[in-house]
């Protein structure tokens, strides 16, 4: 910015700074001098290295010199200043000396850019498949192929052989569900061969999870054999692979489990879980008579999931492609820390070689709901700002917990909200490059209206 | 820091065990070194103590985050971005939260320009004992006038609250203008790109600013460019590997990030090393509509705080999409290694007194400060009792026998809690350990009464409406 000093300023300055002479000349009256300290041929340099007012200083030296004939061109440079304003303090002027010049490179200089992958990675997680068709003895109208991977997902070592899939939860009774969640199953929540409908035709599922929460003692408690019942009525209601879930009861499960494998016999379904404090051999042996696929779920334990998955194929013998892991997803702001750093360990010892991990894995992403962010009205601190609207916060607080588990690791997904479903099928299906679109001029964000 | 051992920093320390910097011995403050909880700065010796110069040197340089660290802003909103050191959080921890800045153009209403700098810097969320919000403002020039562009940012900073900034342009004539209002606040420039990186760097080394380069899309290119930019001793630079939002390249983006990533924690590629910029803005090329702009933009967001982008320009300002992104952005960048506890005990929230409730809840620090910030920001006057459950929550605590009735008895007996001063001795419960109210009641026969309370702190306020003080 111009300013204008005048020569009594000058050297009233020139006094306060301890400067001793300007030897030679003469300068009678208030001349105005113009000052160009931050845009001119000095520059901001000066400001750095002298400070303000010294700066205005060397300028006025380099306008002096001028008139006086000397080759300013010289003092240009910020050595040359430092020395110009006699004496300049020692450690200043060295300070001045150590900096060289300033010069723009002429071209670019040549670089290339390489980089290598992980070496460490050495074993494949293993394959499973959920489903059978009638050609190997079941009734679904495909397969889903879980696992096969080489590296960490999305990551340039080795591509993803499967796309994570989505299983959508079903109920065999009604719940409580969020309101943004609950608007989609009104019409088909006393429904379970409807819903699971709905859920394949209308919101794209790759397969259902159906919950037979209502065996649990402290609901209706119904008895194995009739809520397996729920079991028959959505295997013909769709034709995708279906999870079979139990009520999470540690008693009742590995009861309702293995009537729920029986009836289900020869579709190798996904059978929703086993776990150390409960009859985990009853579970896996069940699996095993009736050809399904065991969920192993520990709460957020890497040594616990290697027990237990260990304990599975040993004892149980449930074999390595029958085994989906659910280390336990905490949902966004409520533990994902937790879980999503589990996972990447989990699936980074897997590829390392450690045997008892290399399976694919499963996250109960609906719990997303459970976080007060999703679905509360307001914010209860009332210093928060404003918490916008419930009904597009909920779906996207499903959405980043399931997205994030993704990144760790995560094959399949147990989901409600049909827009979060949505969302992570296209955000997955973009990272593996399966998604053709028009990419926009990147850089076309600086001009755009806001 | 590639170095894992503590002895090959002590052979760097003066090895006095002077104790000045709080450790007992020198190696033990290397150990700290190591983890990153000390600093250099405070082994006073060795920065003070001429003889320690090229041990201290030496130090510094073994020390230095693989990713390289910079600073934009003055003062106490002054943010640092990069300097990490790990591919995976989980290996020590991610150090540096990748700042969000959000934009305002120099095209705006001053009207609406102010709104939009009063929204951006007074936006705040309460998350397990801190505020969270955002870090930065990025000045656009969509005008590619100089003064127009110098007036927007003065207008900025005027009510900017101290947010460092981001100049953004690829004029320099434009970006010129704007360093001279904002210089003094070191600012990032945005960006040095294929056609004017002479001029910009000549900017970035006038005004002494830290600098973007843009090279989208062509890795060769923006190590060429960062190369040449290190050559000239412009080395505070910040990385623009370009963001497609969608369709294949957008997979190419990522790749970009974590080949980027890679070369610098697991190859140490010091030519390359420095921290990457992220545009989840440009979810809103994609869309005119807000809803599907915003959600994209969360999940650009998301890929990029997880996949090691260390500074980010954004767009959505609606809480739907701000909140979701701060929580992840929180939670990936916990340190893994402190657990997230508070420490077991009596405390007061306002000021409680004989007619004030105890709440009871668990040492999980995100349940604690729930609990806390919904009783305080509601004005009520409380006790709470956190206990000791190895800082797990309650519903998981309740099912995993970390806590228990006998449990909570112990913890007010340790506590000394003078249940005779109170004039209604309960204690509130959380709903969610409801069951065990009948063997609570055995337990303090008498002594205080068991009360159950709603299962999600929010609804305290009600519940104080509805049932405190208790009826005899």
């Amino acid at each position: 910015m111009a300013e204008k000093i005048t020569l009594s300023d000058l050297n009233k300055t020139l006094t306060e700074m301890n400067v001793q002479s300007l030897e030679g000349l003469k300068i009678e009256g208030d001349v105005e001098i113009d000052l160009d300290v931050g845009a001119g041929g000095v520059g901001p340099m000066f400001a750095y290295y002298f400070g303000q007012e010294a700066a205005k200083i060397a300028m006025q030296l380099i306008n002096f010199a001028k008139a006086v004939g000397y080759p300013v061109e010289n003092l240009m440079q910020p050595v040359a200043v430092a020395q110009a304003i006699a004496p300049a303090p020692k450690d200043i002027a060295a300070a001045a000396a150590a900096v060289p010049a300033f010069k723009v490179a002429s071209a670019l200089a040549s670089a290339k850019f390489s980089v290598g992958v992980d070496k460490t990675w050495k074993i494949p997680i293993q394959e499973v498949t959920l489903g059978a068709t009638k050609a190997d003895g079941g009734s679904r109208g495909h397969v889903v192929k879980l696992g096969g991977e080489k590296a960490m997902p999305f990551f340039p070592d080795a591509a993803m052989p499967h796309a994570p899939k989505i299983t959508m939860d079903v109920f065999d009774m009604p719940i409580g569900m969020a309101k943004a969640v609950k608007m989609h199953y009104e019409d088909v929540i006393n429904s379970p061969g409807e819903w699971a409908k709905k859920a394949v035709k209308k919101f794209g599922a790759d397969m259902v999870t159906v919950h037979l929460i209502s065996t649990d003692p402290l609901l209706k408690d119904t008895p194995a054999q009739e809520a397996v019942k729920t079991v028959e009525e959505v295997l013909q209601a769709v034709d995708v692979p279906i999870c079979i879930g139990g009520s999470g009861n540690p008693n009742k499960d590995p009861i309702v489990l293995s009537k729920a494998a029986e009836v289900a016999q020869g579709e190798r379904v996904l059978i929703a879980s086993a776990n150390l404090n409960m009859d985990w051999e009853k579970i896996g042996k069940a699996c095993v008579d009736n050809g399904h696929v065991c969920l192993a779920w520990t709460q957020l334990e890497i040594n616990s999931q290697k027990e237990l998955n260990r304990k599975l194929m040993k004892v149980a013998g449930v074999p390595r492609e029958s085994i989906v892991m659910d280390p336990t997803t905490a949902a966004l702001a409520y533990g994902l820390d937790f879980a999503y750093s589990n996972m990447e360990r989990i699936r980074l010892g897997a590829l390392k070689g450690d045997e008892e991990l290399t399976f694919p894995m499963s996250s109960g992403t609906t719990n997303a709901w459970g976080v007060r962010e999703s679905w509360m009205v307001k914010s209860p601190n009332k210093d928060d700002s404003d918490w916008g609207d419930r009904m597009l916060r909920g779906p996207i607080w499903e959405i980043l917990t399931g997205y994030s588990l993704a990144m760790a690791g995560v094959d399949i997904f147990m989901m409600m909200h049909p827009m979060a479903v949505a969302y992570l099928h296209e955000i997955t299906q973009s990272l593996m490059g399966r998604i053709e679109a028009k990419t926009p001029d990147t850089s076309a964000w600086l001009k755009m209206g806001v | 820091m590639k170095e894992t051992s503590p002895l090959n920093l002590y052979k760097q320390l003066p090895q006095t065990n002077c104790k000045k910097c709080g450790e007992t011995t020198c190696m033990a403050y290397a150990a700290g070194l190591i983890a990153r909880t000390r600093k250099v700065e405070e082994c006073t010796p060795l920065i003070e103590e001429k003889k320690y110069a090229k041990k201290l040197e030496a130090l510094r340089s073994i020390i230095a985050p693989e990713l390289k660290m910079i600073y934009i802003g003055v003062g106490e909103k002054q943010v640092k971005v990069g300097g990490e050191d790990v591919m995976y959080r989980h290996q020590m921890t991610f150090f540096n939260k990748p700042p969000f800045a959000y934009d305002v153009a120099d095209n705006m209403e001053e009207a609406k320009l102010i709104e939009r700098v009063k929204k951006i810097t007074t936006w705040r969320k309460f998350y397990i004992g801190k505020w969270q919000g955002v870090e930065m403002i990025a000045v656009r020039s969509v005008t590619d006038d100089p003064a127009k562009f110098a007036a927007c940012v003065k207008t900025v900073m005027a009510n900017g609250n101290g947010f460092p900034l981001i100049l953004c342009s690829f004029n320099p004539a434009v970006l010129k203008a704007g360093l001279e209002v904002a210089a003094k606040e070191k600012p990032l420039i945005y960006a040095a790109n294929k056609d004017n990186w002479k001029e910009v760097a000549q900017l970035a080394f006038d005004y002494k600013v830290p600098v973007t380069l843009s090279v989208p899309f062509d890795l060769d290119g923006l190590k060429s460019m960062a190369v040449t930019f290190a050559s000239m001793g412009l080395t505070d630079l910040v990385l623009d590997p370009g963001t497609a939002p969608n369709g294949k390249m957008l997979q190419q983006t990522l790749l970009n990030f974590i080949n980027l990533r890679r070369a610098a924690v697991e190859e140490a590629q010091r030519d390359i090393a420095y921290p990457v910029m992220v545009l989840p803005i440009n979810a809103w090329l994609t869309t005119e509509d807000p809803v599907r702009a915003s959600y994209w933009e969360s999940v650009l967001t998301a890929a990029f705080v997880i996949r090691g982008g260390a500074i980010m320009i954004k767009h959505s300002l609606e809480a739907h999409s701000m909140m979701p992104d701060m929580h992840l952005r929180f939670n990936i960048y916990t340190d893994p290694r402190t657990p997230v506890q508070v420490k077991p005990g009596i405390y007061k929230v306002g000021n409680p007194g004989a007619e004030s409730p105890v709440f009871l809840t668990t040492n999980f620090a995100l349940t604690y400060y729930t609990v806390e910030s919904d009783i305080a920001s509601n004005g009520i006057d409380a006790y709470i009792i956190s206990i000791n459950t190895d800082g797990i929550g309650v519903q998981a605590s309740v099912a995993g026998g970390q806590l228990t009735p006998t449990k909570i008895l112990d913890s007010f007996n340790e506590a000394n809690f003078d249940w005779k001063a109170q004039k209604f001795p309960a204690i509130v419960l959380p709903g969610m350990a409801a069951k065990f109210s009948g063997e609570l009641e055995d337990l303090f026969a008498g002594k205080a009464k068991i009360m159950v309370g709603p299962e999600d702190s929010g609804r305290i306020v009600g519940w104080m409406k509805d049932m405190w003080p208790p009826k005899a």
